[in-house]
């Protein structure tokens, strides 16, 4: 038995030494106030939100604005497939606000825990986008039901995919496309590198590409039209910064920088 | 504290002799405490699948058409992907291993690159090679009008893109462990290159092969980033399991957990056989 804990002599005092110092990190103690973590009021705090891709280029922005605004606070984003983000959300992914590319994956959330009531901020509707010179010739929306025009949509369980669907379904068209991608960022993709002729991807997202991608107004678009929800979620790490980010996306300011990259105002 | 480690301590020593041979005694808490954390951190979220599986309705799920059509496929590629791989990957270990050219170590290097590279980057660099404008895919276009982008083919492209270096490692290693005085008895006796790689290479390695073809078909088959990317997502034709789990996830999440159980199940079934398989070499 002593034999045993001698051999600990060497290892046992370190390993101590490394807990009571990582413990005291985590107090927070007089010392360390360069120290990133949990400070008295005033100092860094981080705002974490969560947005559907197609807000990349507009939220970051915001999230500009908004940090020059309150000095102090960070905004971190987590940009992907609403259904994904929501997914993390509901699993319990530390998120502050969540804006979503559907009311359907909003729900996911709202349903799963509290969160203040969503508000509508913009809508978007669809495009056909083609790769530069339009090699197939796509001028409406009929042209993409041509066995010979490889067209690619999104997946049906992601909020581009289901406006593809509804915009065909209005328009009583079937189409056969080559793939179903899980994003509408990998949709365009495959139209810019050439590899489909066509795809069906939201008019924000053409400019984006601009130069690779033509986008072509469809008049069925209006039947598919997606909004896009946001809400502050209670029980976040920072609340009081989450109703303030809101409030600024649906500020004159906020709706600015967004119909400047095409979205409709609601 | 005793009567807790005692037992450990034999079974510690009882497992000590067939490995490392025979350290019996005391027990290096200082490594087994790392240790079982580290297992528990591997062996979990693997657990955790089974913990939240819709056992209830697990039969019920398995038979829909979407999953079995996914499954099919996923066993198809894989399988068509370690054939290419076989055909391929073998002349090229037997390349490296026994024939000494110029910038051999580089091209070494090069041939173990799609181990490291992130999936995605490698459907993107297929995309720009094999793709309808791509260097090789726009004269494929052309001359015989094939496209592999968003076919089967593409998926098999993919997968063994991704599969081959784990052949080619396995059987490479195998080529240098061989006795080569085999070989150069089989020259001495007037046998030709090819009839010497045929008759005494080829059965010398079987088992280097059949390991690395065994690693290669399973790598294939939870090929996700490269076949997403390069072979896009279409049920019945590029929708592999991989990608059925990945979408499932995005609006049924038992759905995907079933799927996942799957793969599971199938990796852990190929995975045992094969480690009974290295220490049936030994």
């Amino acid at each position: 038995m002593f034999r045993r804990l001698s051999r600990w002599a060497g290892p046992l005092p370190l390993a101590l030494v490394l807990a009571v110092s990582l413990s005291g990190c985590g107090a927070g103690g007089s010392a360390a106030p360069s120290s990133a973590s949990a400070s008295p009021a005033g100092a860094d705090t981080t705002l974490t939100v969560f947005a559907a891709a197609s807000l990349t280029g507009t939220f970051t922005e915001l999230g500009r604005i908004f940090e020059a605004a309150h000095p102090g606070t960070s905004v971190k984003f987590n940009f992907g497939s609403s259904a994904t983000l929501a997914q993390q959300i509901v699993q319990g992914a530390p998120a502050d606000v969540f804006a979503a590319a559907s009311p359907a994956t909003m729900k996911t959330v709202t349903d799963a825990g509290p969160a203040t009531a969503p508000v509508t901020f913009v809508r978007n509707t669809l495009q056909i986008a083609v790769p530069a010179g339009n090699p197939a010739h796509v001028d409406e929306l009929k042209d993409l039901t041509d066995p010979k025009v490889k067209v690619a949509l999104c997946a049906e369980q992601v909020p581009c995919g289901a406006a593809a669907v509804k915009a065909l379904d209005a328009a009583g068209l079937k189409v056969t496309p080559v793939t179903l991608e899980q994003d509408v960022k990998a949709t365009l993709t495959k139209v810019e590198l050439g590899e489909v002729d066509a795809a069906l991807v939201y008019t924000t997202d053409v400019p984006a590409a601009a130069g690779k991608v033509k986008g072509i107004d469809f008049p069925e678009a209006d039947k598919a039209i997606n909004d896009y929800p946001i809400a502050a979620l209670s029980g976040a790490p920072a609340p009081e910064p989450a109703k303030q980010f809101v409030d600024l996306v649906l500020s004159p300011q906020g709706r600015d920088v967004l119909t400047k990259a095409g979205f409709e105002a609601p | 504290m005793t009567p807790s480690s005692a037992p450990t301590g034999r079974d510690g020593a009882r497992r000590g002799p067939g490995s490392a041979g025979g350290v019996a005694g005391r027990v290096p808490w200082i490594l087994v405490v790392p240790a079982v954390l580290g297992m528990a951190f591997l062996v979990l979220p693997l657990a955790g699948l089974l913990v939240r599986a819709p056992w209830p309705t697990l039969l019920e799920r398995l038979g829909e058409p979407q999953v079995l059509e996914a499954l099919r496929l996923s066993l198809v590629t894989a399988t068509l992907a370690t054939l290419v791989c076989l055909l391929l990957g073998v002349p090229l270990a037997w390349l490296l291993a026994r024939v000494a050219f110029p910038g051999r170590r580089l091209v070494r290097a090069l041939v173990t690159v799609p181990l490291v590279l992130p999936p995605v980057v490698g459907g993107v660099a297929l995309l720009l090679v094999l793709g309808r404008r791509g260097l090789i895919g726009q004269w494929l276009d052309a001359t015989f009008g094939v496209t592999l982008p968003f076919t089967t083919a593409g998926v098999v492209v993919a997968e063994a893109f991704v599969a081959m270096p784990f052949l080619v490692i396995s059987v490479e290693g195998a080529l240098r462990a061989a006795d080569l005085r085999f070989e150069e008895a089989a020259a001495t006796l007037g046998a030709s290159r090819w009839i010497i790689f045929r008759r005494v290479t080829l059965p010398l390695v079987a088992p280097g092969i059949t390991a690395g073809a065994v690693l290669c078909w399973a790598r294939a088959l939870g090929e996700f980033g490269a076949t997403i990317t390069f072979a896009g997502n279409f049920p019945g034709r590029t929708q592999t399991m991989p990608l059925a789990v990945y979408l499932a996830l995005e609006s049924e999440p038992e759905a995907a957990i079933v799927l996942s159980l799957v793969l599971l199940a199938v990796s852990v079934v190929i995975l045992a056989s094969l480690r009974a398989r290295w220490t049936e070499i030994r």
